[in-house]
């Protein structure tokens, strides 16, 4: 019964359990697939609610621990756990799947069970790989991410979805392909060292031993595929713009945070001295990234593929933050995963209703929308000012972090990445332009319906967390500060491996 | 903590927030209360900062600080902001400066933007910008202020772009925003290069008493081979050059003039273009650090105000006249600043906001009056169609251009007696060049509009109303005496010690001023004005141009920039690295999988060959 009496396990197993009977739903009604969907997004948002009240950020340890023996031969559990970081990102994933979900009302048409299946077993995953603290069960939800998420682009998606789909899944599972087998690698060091398999990640702690080097360049490359940092990162402006919204909402939102996720929580802790060695060569390209997609952003002709590059621009200032293993920047840089989502969630779910609208996405078939649609300008406005990081809004926050706290550490990399506050303004503001500003050229664009009660039901939270994490960030930073502060730790060579869990909370 | 808590202050703040949410939900129905609205909370904020003014003044001279901390803003490892605010003798000024005047250009635009459809957007936007520059120039750390300068920043985009189904104003406001985050770049990184510094010398607060205390353990420092405070001095100036329109970040504000003249009179005249000088005086200990920084300064400031008043003597658009003047008397406020006399910036500041606003909004008076006419060429006569425009404007005129007793002259010359003392013969030069420049191209404003001979058949027009004569008319008295008033006082109140100057630099200004009428009443009749233009063509058709400063950024900037963009975009994204390093390798396993399946197509005969092949290599290999 404490798979379901515990919040943690809850939140994977609800929205796995909802889709998967989702899945299974007889064809007579598929009617009613839309809001059952919608209903199981929102028994998550409760489950996860639920772990924001309970988590105590007084303590450092894992919180809402649970441990059971599942292989016991190859010693493999399944074992959860949750620091502020963890929290953060599985609050985020319910959420975004909540809004999604309503989004998609009015966008799916086709095969409605099957597709609010894909986005619960999406979110399942998803907190699966952030709850887990056993790297198999972590690999499971790594992988398992991959086959709702691959069929949500390449059967629901725009019109080179397939392609989008196909080359999404051979890029991630080739980067994942060279992580399994460093797992395993790593497990059978681990057994021939201690004589008894365990796959907790605690246990691989300092398991390595020589091989460093190559074991964390296998994992390093399946995170850095994820997270993209260039030059690993074209399948995702493919992947992104063919999406459909909801798709596009998680892959931004959270499936890229994954990546980033991999380095904090496996990567580094894992390999401490080689992530040491191969940390200024990560924060570098994460800077590069930073200069290169937003000039990539720049020239984009597709909304949703400017919105993907901006992402890209993001995430590389991310891995500047916690390549510099300094608290602030670290902090700073799970705020901002936290916020990409926020922010970059609430821009495509905008994309999407645009799309629904008027069926295009190319930039120049808009233009003078502010006049037609007000409110929905305004709200964009919001949040294309909150993704370049205005003052008062949450992506500030998050970026004065970083960039004031990877500054003492790679003083050339923060000054580059310095450069995307100029950058994100030229092409946020430009695409701005281009489909708010100017005359309304197009008849078309002159009838098309503002935001409607149900969209604002999915915008506004996202637009309150901008204005309340930018105004009063303390009750995220103050669980994201010891999350931080233990990663740093784990990072010195020769740690300790992190306090034991607390369990049952 | 040093400093006296002091609630109120908050309370200078909030108006103007409430009234802009009120005004961006108001129905249309209830615009003018709206706009009263609007207006009073202008009113509060200039009454708290009275208030605070008065309590301040109690206090003895070297106890004047007053602050109120909200909130921690955002902390993490030792990196803290707090959400706190600050009334000194220097945030007391500008308060006042910007309540004051951002009062009276509110009424002023109840009035003049009266049919608009956009009413409650236009005021929504005017309280915000109101209470973000509030929050610049009260902040108590950097962070705060950056918060109130990116504010501004984004209310400026918003009013210039305020008519945003016309493109180019649209692109204007894109183009304001995107050069002033040029400059916020170097503020940023000025401000983190300072903060990595302190931190790690273990003072990491970075509220402005306490970078005063610590400023010197940066002294030391050597930073890419400059002293630190030199470098973090030359950042912070790069941001300062930015807002404040400075060469070589000078170029938005030409474009910024496509918003409604009263936004111009606020924002892009009166207070937050001044924002950089505010940026220098309030960080005068850490430029006192940085002698080399300072010279930079005062070269950029003084080389600004020169070219921006010849620019300014030759545009044919009342707007751009005054908008190259502007940045030209910003440009004395920086060089005021380069040379260390950082009051006397802030006496011209103040006395600049009083006739540049004035100006502005008579020009709106004409620009209104005539239907939008806005070529100086298609005025003139209007002396006698609008004669209590022109004895206002008058006013602005007579103060801007140095006539002797007027608040322009004061604050000119206790700006060119710093000059003298810190800046040498060069900048003097160039000062006093400026303001022989300054007085010639107003009178030629004047001269053009009022006094010249309108054409035949000028289009009739109407006095403004009373709403907004009566701003104007404030703004003319303090125009006319705010420089006798404050030219003591001011400078005293924000701690600069008494001095006298020399005593031949009152008269030299003044000589300057009266060949500047002189030369401006001469060359705007047809004749000689005809004389110059066609001698002087090539260079008449340049500063016209600003110089051709937005050619040369589109050529060596812009273009390029788009240009790379563009070759990351296509070819090193889509063709190199996805099409040929990803889609190669998907092709390679494509053809390497097709190579082998060819091997298996099912003929005996040629398994049996491979098979024999095979063989026969192990046979050999074994052998």
């Amino acid at each position: 019964m404490e798979l379901l009496t515990n919040p943690l396990s809850l939140m994977i197993l609800l929205p796995a359990a909802a889709g998967l009977a989702l899945l299974a739903l007889p064809e007579r009604f598929a009617g009613a697939a839309a809001p059952l969907g919608a209903a199981a997004a929102f028994a998550s948002l409760c489950v996860a609610a639920r772990l924001w009240l309970g988590f105590d950020p007084a303590v450092t340890a894992m919180q809402f621990g649970l441990d059971r023996p599942w292989l016991p031969y190859f010693g493999i559990t399944y074992s959860l756990g949750i620091d502020g970081l963890s929290l953060a990102l599985i609050i985020l994933a319910a959420l975004l799947t909540a809004a999604g979900a309503l989004a998609s009302f009015g966008q799916i048409k086709e095969s409605r069970p099957a597709f609010y299946g894909c986005l619960l077993l999406t979110e399942a995953a998803l907190a699966g790989v952030f709850a887990a603290r056993d790297l198999f069960v972590f690999y499971l939800f790594w992988e398992a991410m991959l086959v709702p998420m691959y069929f949500l682009v390449g059967v629901w998606g725009g019109e080179r979805r397939v392609h989008a789909a196909v080359k999404f899944f051979v890029y991630t599972v080739a980067g994942s392909a060279l992580m399994l087998a460093a797992m395993l690698w790593l497990a059978a060091a681990r057994h021939a060292a201690a004589g008894a398999w365990s796959f907790r990640i605690t246990d691989l702690c300092g398991a390595a031993g020589p091989a460093q080097g190559a074991l964390f360049a296998a994992f390093a490359l399946a995170f850095a595929v994820k997270v993209p940092l260039i030059p690993l990162h074209t399948w995702l402006p493919d992947a992104h713009a063919e999406a459909p919204t909801a798709g596009s909402v998680l892959l931004a939102g959270l499936l890229l945070k994954t990546g980033v996720y991999g380095f904090i929580r496996i990567g580094v802790p894992l390999f401490p001295q080689a992530a040491a060695a191969a940390a200024p060569w990560l924060a570098g390209a994460g800077a590069a990234g930073v200069i290169y997609a937003s000039l990539a952003a720049w020239r984009q002709r597709d909304i949703k593929r400017l919105i993907a590059y901006s992402s890209i621009a993001h995430l590389g200032l991310v891995v500047v933050g916690i390549m510099s293993f300094d608290l602030t920047a670290v902090s700073g840089a799970a705020l901002q995963m936290f916020n990409h989502g926020v922010s970059t969630g609430a821009l495509f779910l905008l994309a999407g209703l645009l799309h629904e609208r008027r069926h295009t996405r190319l930039i120049e078939d808009y233009g003078g929308l502010a006049a037609s649609v007000p409110a929905f300008a305004a709200v964009f406005l919001v949040t294309a000012l909150s993704s370049i990081g205005l003052p008062g809004l949450n992506g500030f926050v998050g970026e004065a972090l970083v960039l004031f706290g990877s500054f003492r550490v790679y003083p050339w990399a923060a000054a580059a990445a310095l450069s995307g506050v100029v950058l994100s303004a030229v092409y946020m503001l430009g695409l701005y332009q281009q489909v708010f500003f100017g005359p309304l050229r197009r008849t078309e664009n002159r009838v098309i319906a503002d935001l409607r009660p149900r969209e604002w039901a999915c915008l506004l939270p996202l637009l309150a967390l901008m204005f309340y994490v930018g105004l009063k960030p303390g009750a995220l930073l103050r669980r994201l500060e010891p999350a931080a502060a233990s990663y740093i730790e784990s990072a010195r060579p020769g740690a300790l491996p992190p306090a034991a869990p607390k369990e049952g909370k | 903590m040093e400093g006296n808590y002091y609630p109120l202050i908050k309370w200078i703040l909030l108006p103007p927030l409430a009234g802009a949410a009120l005004n961006l939900f108001a129905r249309r129905r209830l615009r003018a209360a709206g706009a009263a609205a609007a207006c009073l909370a202008a009113l509060v904020s200039f009454g708290f900062s009275a208030l605070a003014l008065s309590d301040l003044l109690n206090l003895p001279p070297e106890n004047r600080l007053l602050r109120d901390t909200l909130f921690n803003w955002f902390s993490a490892g030792g990196f803290s902001a707090d959400a706190a605010f600050r009334f000194d003798p220097l945030s007391a000024a500008m308060a006042l400066i910007v309540s004051g005047v951002g009062f009276l250009i509110h009424l002023y635009s109840a009035a003049y933007m009266k049919d608009d459809p956009g009413y409650g957007r236009y005021f929504s936007y005017l309280n915000l910008f109101l209470f973000f520059m509030l929050a610049l120039v009260l902040a108590d750390n950097p962070l705060v202020m950056f918060a109130g300068w990116e504010g501004v920043g984004l209310a400026s985009y918003l009013l210039i772009g305020f008519w945003y189904a016309d493109p180019e104003k649209a692109a204007a406001g894109k183009k304001a925003f995107i050069t002033n985050r040029v400059g916020d770049a170097g503020l940023l990184g000025g401000l983190m290069l300072m903060s990595a510094l302190l931190a790690a010398q273990g003072a990491p607060a970075l509220d402005f008493s306490s970078l005063a205390a610590n400023a010197h353990l940066l002294a030391g420092h050597t930073v890419l081979g400059m002293a630190a405070p030199t470098l973090i001095c030359l950042l912070l100036f790069w941001g300062a050059a930015g807002k404040s329109a400075q060469f070589p970040l000078h170029v938005w504000l030409p474009d910024a003039m496509a918003g409604p003249t009263p936004v111009s009179a606020l924002i892009h005249a009166a207070t937050m273009v001044t924002a950089g000088v505010y940026l220098l005086a309030r960080l005068s200990f850490l430029f006192a650090m940085a002698p080399r920084a300072l010279e930079v300064v005062l070269l950029a400031g003084a080389f600004t105000a020169f070219a921006a008043a010849i620019a300014a003597s030759v545009q044919k658009d009342i707007k751009k006249v005054l908008a190259y003047s502007t940045i030209s008397q910003l440009g004395y406020m920086f060089m005021a600043a380069g040379a260390g006399a950082f009051s006397a910036s802030v006496f011209h500041l103040a006395t600049h906001s009083f006739f540049k606003a004035l100006l502005f909004l008579g020009a709106g008076s004409l620009i209104h009056a005539l239907g939008g006419e806005q070529d100086l060429f298609k005025m003139g006569g209007l002396a006698k169609k609008l004669p209590v425009t022109f004895a206002l404007m008058c006013a602005g005129w007579l103060a801007v251009a140095g006539f002797p007793g007027l608040s322009g002259f004061y604050s000119k010359d206790l700006i060119l007696e710093g000059v003298l003392e810190h800046g040498g013969a060069a900048a003097l030069a160039a000062g006093l060049l400026t303001a022989a420049l300054t007085a010639f191209y107003t009178t030629r404003l004047i001269s053009l509009a009022f006094l010249r001979p309108g054409p035949a058949g000028g289009k009739p027009a109407h006095e403004a109303p009373v709403l907004m004569l009566a701003p104007m008319a404030v703004l003319a008295l303090l125009s006319l005496g705010g420089g006798l008033l404050l030219k003591d006082s001011l400078p005293a109140f924000l701690g600069a010690g008494a001095h006298a100057g020399a005593a031949w630099l009152p008269w030299t200004s003044a000589l300057a001023c009266a060949c500047g009428i002189g030369a401006g009443i001469l060359f705007t009749a047809p004749k000689p004005a005809n004389f110059l233009k066609n001698t002087l063509a090539p260079l008449h058709a340049l500063a016209a141009a600003g110089f051709r400063a937005d050619g040369l950024y589109a050529a060596l900037l812009i273009r390029p920039l788009r240009r790379l963009a563009g070759a990351v975009a296509h070819y090193a994204d889509a063709w190199l690295i996805d099409g040929l390093l990803v889609g190669g390798t998907g092709r390679l396993a494509c053809g390497a999988g097709r190579l082998l399946a060819s091997a298996q197509n099912g003929r005996l005969d040629i398994y049996a060959l491979i098979f024999a092949a095979g063989a026969a290599l192990l046979v050999y290999l074994v052998i």
